[in-house]
């Protein structure tokens, strides 16, 4: 019988707590929100604890926070309109770069997986590619305005520098570079979903996706390139994105995030009925038409709405939320 | 230059009457469960931003409107603009939201609506006020807040 088991509550935060991310060696987790402070976690014993607070990055609430691929940097996104770049090559964790662009509050940001890319999204409609350009430099490669609205999520394919993002206009959006021109563009357009897309993830391969949303469901999307043996027809020679499957009816409120495992295969959501599910794909699903199943379901796995669920990198089925009550919680899975 | 309200005239109704406190209610042994009065009493003394009258008086909440469930731990109020065209509509749904949020217990999922087909843009006012994310942005906006505030200031 699937199971998740509640490991610690961990307290620390005043007020909302945005987002967690795992160090990628999963020895280490940062949180954020509301109080806009980060707080490193790792753990003492059995017992995670607070290692190291960052504060006076940000003037106002800090909305997301990434690890880069190596570990060694912490990018955090903030209401302030700015991203700030922590590191800890002085000895201790300082913020060495701040990016500065966008209009308004920044929502998101997301390392590529070489970690010489650096994306952001916000209120301001625009997604931002930003490249490493040197100690404690970025510049901006590119803006992109494809959405017509606030932007709310960035994620990058697990290998490829292949950019995809979320927005209250209901859709969601992947962008790569043009190897003729260095031009970053908008290459498909995902319309489905009803309400506003909070979050999406790519699974393993970054050939499928999947997005959640306002409407109270959640998407599975499978890449279709050119030459598919499917049959499915390419205009323009990029790969079409198709909605394969729909998991509605399983959320009673808006779903605020996802987290694909690339260990397990295994969805997990954040529902702000205070509710975590985990999905498990059939052993018989159709590649073009795949079937989840809903295994197990954490009723009240928080007071108030989840905000926000990441699997350890390493695979060992700890899964943390974060949530509106302030409190974050390490779980572990098993089924 | 001030700015000239949207409904220069708007119809002014009666005020209803004050809620009695019953036996029951001061009953420290009786579990008394959050009704749709008790959620009314919160809100009808907010002011309009535009005019010197309360939400009650301009009908733009009313009891019957209201609907909470204990057990869910849900609170849907629906409001009227008083006219379809306000520009005002979802600064006065977001002083509702504001008001029920620092009032309520936590456990409370509150969601603040505009009566159907009462406004031009009942959708996307909608939306806006049921973004979380959004209004909690717009809650550190201290010159919004000033202005929130002077709307519930007469709520007691």
């Amino acid at each position: 019988m699937a199971n998740l088991e509640l490991l610690q509550t961990l307290h620390g935060h005043k007020g909302i707590v945005w987002n967690v991310a795992w160090h990628p060696l999963g020895t280490i987790f940062a949180s954020c929100g509301e109080d806009k402070t980060i707080k490193l976690w790792s753990k003492e014993g059995q017992e995670w604890t607070i290692k190291t607070v960052l504060v006076d990055g940000h003037q106002r609430t800090i909305r997301e926070v990434a690890w880069s691929p190596c570990g060694n940097f912490l990018a955090s996104a903030s209401f302030d309109a700015t991203t700030a770049i922590w590191d800890k090559k002085s000895g201790q964790f300082e913020c060495n770069a701040t990016l500065e662009g966008h209009e308004n509050e920044v929502k998101s940001v997301a390392w590529s997986p070489s970690g010489q890319l650096l994306a952001t999204c916000g209120r301001d409609k625009s997604v931002w590619v930003w490249e490493v350009a040197g100690e404690d430099e970025y510049e901006c490669e590119s803006v992109l305005n494809a959405h017509n609205q606030d932007v709310k999520k960035v994620a990058w394919h697990p290998s490829l520098d292949i950019l995809a993002s979320a927005s209250y206009d209901n859709t969601v959006k992947i962008y790569k570079e043009d190897p003729v021109d260095n031009d970053w563009t908008c290459i498909a357009t995902l319309s489905s979903h009803e309400s506003t897309v909070w979050s999406l993830a790519f699974d393993k391969t970054g050939e499928r996706l999947v997005t959640c949303s306002d409407d109270r469901t959640v998407k599975i999307w499978k890449e279709y390139k050119p030459d598919n043996q499917e049959g499915v027809i390419i205009t323009d020679k990029e790969s079409v994105w198709k909605c394969v499957c729909t998991l509605s009816g399983y959320h009673t409120r808006c779903v605020y995030d996802v987290a694909w495992c690339h260990q397990t295969g295994l969805i997990a959501t954040a529902c702000g009925d205070d509710i975590i599910r985990i999905f498990k794909e059939s052993e018989d699903s159709d590649p073009n038409a795949p079937t989840f199943e809903l295994i197990c379901t954490k009723l009240n796995s928080h007071s108030q709405d989840v905000n926000c669920v990441a699997w350890n990198p390493i695979g060992n089925q700890e899964l943390l939320s974060s949530s509106d009550d302030g409190e974050i919680r390490i779980w572990k899975f098993s089924e | 230059m001030t700015k000239i309200a949207d409904n220069v005239n708007p119809h002014v109704y009666e005020k209803g009457s004050e809620r009695k406190t019953t036996s029951a209610e001061l009953d420290e042994e009786l579990t008394d469960e959050f009704d749709e009065r008790e959620i009314f009493d919160l809100i009808r003394n907010i002011n309009d931003p535009e005019h010197p009258l309360t939400l009650e008086e301009l009908r733009v909440i009313e009891e019957k409107n209201i609907v909470v469930n204990n057990k869910e731990n849900t609170v849907v109020v629906n409001f009227t603009p008083t006219i379809p065209h306000c520009s005002m509509a979802t600064l006065i749904g977001l002083s509702i939201r504001v008001q029920l949020l620092r009032a309520l217990p936590s456990r409370f999922k509150v969601t603040v609506v505009v009566s159907e087909g009462t406004h031009v843009s009942e959708h996307a006012v909608n939306k806006q006020l049921a973004d979380k994310e959004r209004v909690a942005a717009a809650l550190e906006n201290n010159n919004l807040v000033q202005i929130i505030n002077q709307c519930v200031a007469n709520v007691k």
